[in-house]
């Protein structure tokens, strides 16, 4: 790591929107892209009278996301009101929780197969639930200054999972993100959808100096509103230098100025100071009187976490364990998402090579998927036809660069391995023919043979080409392997 | 006796044998609409052509020998912030004038579902907040018994309608005593269920748990077959009580044996009227003529109700009213008007050179919110958002919110303890009987004393009823206020169905010319 004259002190606050058919409190479609004020009914418009009533899924959905996250969940949790106006919050209130959580004290691990930064345990506070705003559109066009207001997200079951200041770079929370996202993937507890606001990251962003009086913390500033990791990042890294550079200037230490939000500009790559609330933030919290509190048993918390599942860690671990592939693949696979770990264990399992099984996924099946922009699921070549030339690359019937070309033209033909390598002429070649061709070879080139009798084996490369010309089936390393030998006893 | 006049039973009655047509019954309450209520003011919209409409439709269905609802055919009064579907629901305020929802409350809809004929929409003080209708801000309510008296509140229009004879049945909402305490000034029965056992939803809510719709009536008899229409578990309502409905109708008529009351020693203190001791010590001795065993109670808590329930209340309905802020529905400033008068402050403030005061401009939206609120909500709507706003208040909170929560469970102690020793406690529902209109208007505590014998039961959860027990010496109506442990709606209509039976104090009416 690079000398820096601070450290970064990140904590991320992460909003999840959890993957149910309806809201938290009212039986309205959650579907995504609907008509403005389509998917609305009295409840979440807040008509006079209407009651909240909670969806026991979205509390489901919660409890697996905190057992994911080593979260403790309590047996008695209970709803606030959260009060604060803004024309997109139709109550007047939002519904969250406060002072008792549905779930506290947890940890993410995240590691690096990079290195580029040690493994860290990530502490998370909390991971509680309360329903979403509505949108606020603000069309300036045509010199008017209406605002209109789609209440369509409004009662959106979302989780909130805060985490401590445990970041100490962009990097790290960056991979915090990532782990995080991919746990909640492999639960199905949200799609994770960012262009679709299913995920949404505020970070907390202060520095540490150390100073002749010793280590100083600068003001905390949040940072809202940013919609992809990568802006994560870069907003974490812009914002880090220019509060060192506040600090040079003013040095301002943390309790001078009160937290200061802000908001990422991604076009222009910088953050903005967002506009002081007019009121405090005294948000009058106190217990929501229209819904009785959650109990949950320890039976109920111990069916969750039986029905848990692997997560990614653990799958890690027993790809490395299983197919012997290190630790680097191991992670590329898994990052991808379950449904290309299962591909991939199909794969070495029917080819009977998990390494070669993971740089066919790696290498060939990823590209396709990225050129073509495919998901996993709609790739062309099945687990059986790819396991087949895969198959025949480990038993040398066929080498890598032709092997490509068969991989192509299986993807555009959808015929299997062996239609194509038929087609293609390729055949393993038999240990005679591969001799004989080996002895006429060097009986032609005396220049190599004796170049080989004195050791200098990179000669043997002017034959393999001359070699593919007579036989295109020959497997460039058996055959300069051959050669080798043979000149020894020529 | 006239039809008017009739209990929701003997009604049912004839109505079942084809004695009466609900048509005519129906009809004689529109008359007699029409011919008091210019006076009493009870009601904010008569629902004159959907209650012929409907009665119409119960006579025909009768006629063909379909199976009706348990009402049917009976018209029943609507305290007007119950959500009816299409007709405008007011909460007499200003702020939802025009509000029409696009959806039944539950009990809307179980009265339907009943067969009975929704005759109107009753007045009351708005948004429930107050004890005498005179906070109000689309009508005025009277007294029947004596016009220029108050029937109490905020279920005002609730009681008077029954009072005047102008529905056999209505409905009401008691938040701290907005049922009972109405009923008592107007002679006539109010139930306010255990919390939990009518759904809430569909009710605007004034403060949420303390909220709960009851019958009104003018027999005990008549509030077991309106609370057996509109009780039960609601899916709608998460705080709505799961549990079997009782045939309250059925038992409301046996005899309780061995009754044991409490006599509230709390109840017989300063402040209460020497009238409305003498017609309750009274009723005590009928009791005790019932067979009834009489012993003292103590709430030693319920000093500190009133104290409590104006912290939990204003509270809660600060919260509750913040959704009326002019942007999705109910009543918003003139804009265009707003936005001229904000442009001209702004010029204003600019050519002083004023920047401070620039700063504190409103926006155009907070000075949108601003004005429809100040607008929409009259003064002890708005007294009450403060109170509040304020006590709800970072730095305040626990002096005020948090303490008056340890106080309502020390209330409900309170109640646990003395009902191990007696099934029902007894007292006056309220410390004076009625009282001239504008007396109390400028003096806030005075008139939230009056809910001083009934805050307590909303704040414990559980139920009380308040029947007519005598009259004051210028003939105001003086009620009865028995309680009882959580889910006791059978014992306490069953209590007070006894005393009806020896007592004619509920057969009285008001003359009005
Ligand atoms: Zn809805």
């Amino acid at each position: 790591m690079s000398e820096s004259p601070y450290e970064i002190v990140i904590g991320l606050e992460v909003h999840v929107q959890l993957a149910t058919q309806t809201k938290l409190f009212c039986r309205c479609s959650t579907q995504y892209g609907a008509p403005p004020n389509t998917q609305t009914c009295p409840v979440c418009l807040a008509m006079p009278g209407s009651l909240p009533v909670m969806n026991r899924t979205a509390f489901q959905l919660g409890m697996k996301t905190a057992c994911a996250l080593n979260l403790q969940i309590p047996n008695f949790t209970k709803w606030d009101r959260k009060n604060y106006y803004y024309p997109d919050l139709p109550k007047g209130y939002q519904i969250s929780q406060y002072d008792l959580p549905m779930s506290q004290d947890g940890f993410l691990l995240i590691t690096d197969p990079k290195q580029q930064f040690e493994p860290r345990k990530v502490r998370i506070i909390r991971a509680h639930l309360e329903e979403d705003a509505g949108k606020s559109m603000h069309d300036e066009a045509a010199g008017k200054a209406d605002s209109r207001i789609d209440l369509n997200r409004t009662g959106t079951p979302l989780l909130e999972i805060v985490s401590e200041p445990d970041m100490r770079s962009p990097l790290e929370a960056k991979a915090y993100l990532t782990e995080l996202k991919l746990i909640l993937e492999y639960l199905g507890v949200s799609d994770c959808n960012m262009q679709e606001g299913s995920l949404r990251v505020d970070a907390n962003v202060n520095l540490h100096l150390q100073t002749p009086e010793g280590k100083v913390a600068t003001p905390i500033v949040e940072i809202k509103n940013m919609n992809s990791f990568r802006a994560v990042e870069r907003a974490i890294a812009y914002e880090a230098q220019r509060q060192y550079e506040i600090w040079l200037e003013t040095k301002q230490k943390i309790g001078d100025v009160p937290k200061q939000t802000r908001g990422w500009d991604d076009q222009a790559q910088i953050t903005r100071g967002q506009r002081h609330k007019e009121e405090s933030s005294d948000y009058r919290y106190f217990p929501e009187p229209d819904l009785a509190p959650v109990t949950t048993t320890d039976e109920e918390i111990a069916a969750v976490k039986a029905q848990l599942g692997e997560l990614p860690r653990q799958i890690r671990d027993r790809l490395e364990e299983q197919y012997k592939i290190p630790a680097y693949d191991a992670d590329v696979i898994v990052n991808q998402g379950q449904t290309t770990v299962n591909y991939y264990e199909t794969l070495a399992k029917l080819s009977g090579d998990g390494k070669l099984a993971s740089n066919w996924v790696q290498q060939e099946v990823l590209r396709v998927l990225k050129e073509r922009s495919l998901e996993i699921d709609a790739f062309p070549i099945s687990t059986e036809r790819l396991a087949e030339l895969v198959k025949a690359v480990a038993g040398k019937e066929i080498d890598g660069t032709r092997a490509k070309d068969v991989f192509a033209e299986m993807l555009d033909s959808g015929k299997s391995a062996s239609e194509v390598m038929k087609e293609m002429g390729i055949e393993k070649v038999d240990d005679s023919e591969l001799e004989n061709l080996c002895r006429e070879l060097l009986e032609a080139n005396p220049k190599v043979l004796a170049d080989l009798k004195e050791g200098t084996h990179k000669a043997v490369g002017a034959l393999i080409g001359q070699a593919k010309k007579k036989n295109p089936n020959i497997d460039p390393g058996t055959f300069r392997q051959m050669c080798i030998d043979m000149s020894a006893k020529m | 006796m006239s039809l008017i006049h009739a209990s929701a039973a003997q009604l049912l009655t004839q109505l079942e044998s084809g004695e009466i047509t609900s048509v005519e019954l129906t009809k004689a309450c529109l008359a007699q609409i029409d011919a008091a209520d210019k006076q009493v003011g009870a009601f904010l919209k008569v629902m004159r052509d959907s209650a012929l409409e409907q009665a119409e439709s119960v006579d025909a269905r009768r006629k063909k020998g379909e199976k009706l609802g348990r009402l049917a055919g009976v018209p029943v009064a609507i305290k007007d912030l119950l959500c009816t579907q299409g007709e405008t629901t007011t909460c007499a305020s200003k702020m939802l004038e025009n509000f029409v929802p696009p959806y039944d409350a539950t009990v809307i809809a179980k009265l339907k579902a009943a067969d009975a004929v929704l005759i109107g929409k009753t007045n009351m003080d708005e948004f429930a907040m107050g004890g005498s209708t005179e906070n109000s801000a689309l009508g005025v309510t009277r007294n029947p018994w004596d016009l220029k008296c108050v029937p109490g509140g905020s279920s005002g229009g609730a009681a008077a309608c029954l009072a005047a004879s102008m529905a056999p049945l209505s409905i009401g909402t008691d938040t701290g005593g907005s049922i009972r305490q109405p009923a008592s000034f107007c002679g006539v029965v109010g139930l306010k269920p255990t919390y939990g056992v009518v759904s809430r939803f569909g009710l605007i809510a004034f403060a949420s748990s303390l909220d709960q719709i009851g019958p009104m009536a003018r027999t005990a008899e008549d509030a077991a077959i309106l609370l057996e229409a509109i009780a039960g578990y609601d899916p709608h309502d998460s705080t709505s009580a799961n549990v079997k409905t009782p045939a309250y109708s059925q038992s409301v008529k046996q005899p309780l044996k061995g009754l044991r009351l409490g006599v509230v020693k709390e109840h017989f203190g300063e402040g209460l009227d020497s009238e409305v001791e003498q017609a309750t010590r009274e009723a005590i001795h009928v009791y005790k003529s019932l067979g009834a065993t009489v012993s003292d109670v103590s709430l030693p808590h319920s000093k500190y109700g009133i104290a409590v329930y104006y912290i939990i209340a204003p509270s809660e309905a600060s919260s509750n009213l913040a959704r009326f802020d002019g942007a999705h529905y109910g009543h918003r400033t003139d804009e265009a008007a707003m936005l001229e008068q904000l442009a001209q402050e702004r010029a204003a403030l600019e050519a002083a050179g004023d920047e401070a005061g620039l700063a504190k401009l409103d926006t155009s939206l907070v000075r949108m919110y601003r004005q429809s609120r100040a607008e929409g909500f009259g003064p002890e709507v708005k007294r009450r958002i403060m109170l509040g706003t304020y006590t709800l208040s970072a730095g305040y909170y626990d002096a005020y919110y948090l303490k008056a929560l340890k106080v309502r469970r020390l209330i409900r102690q309170d109640y646990d303890a003395a009902f191990k020793n007696v099934d029902l406690v007894i007292g006056p529902t309220a410390p004076t009987p009625s009282f001239a209109a504008g007396t109390k208007t400028d003096d806030p505590l005075s008139m939230y004393l009056g809910d001083l014998y009934t805050v307590t039961a909303n704040l414990a959860g559980i139920g009380g009823i308040s029947i007519p027990c005598g009259f004051s010496k210028s003939g105001l109506p003086i009620g009865l206020q028995l309680q009882g442990p959580p889910l006791a709606e059978e014992r306490l209509l069953q209590a007070a169905h006894m005393f009806q039976t020896a007592t004619d104090w509920h057969e009285r009416r008001p003359e009005l010319s």
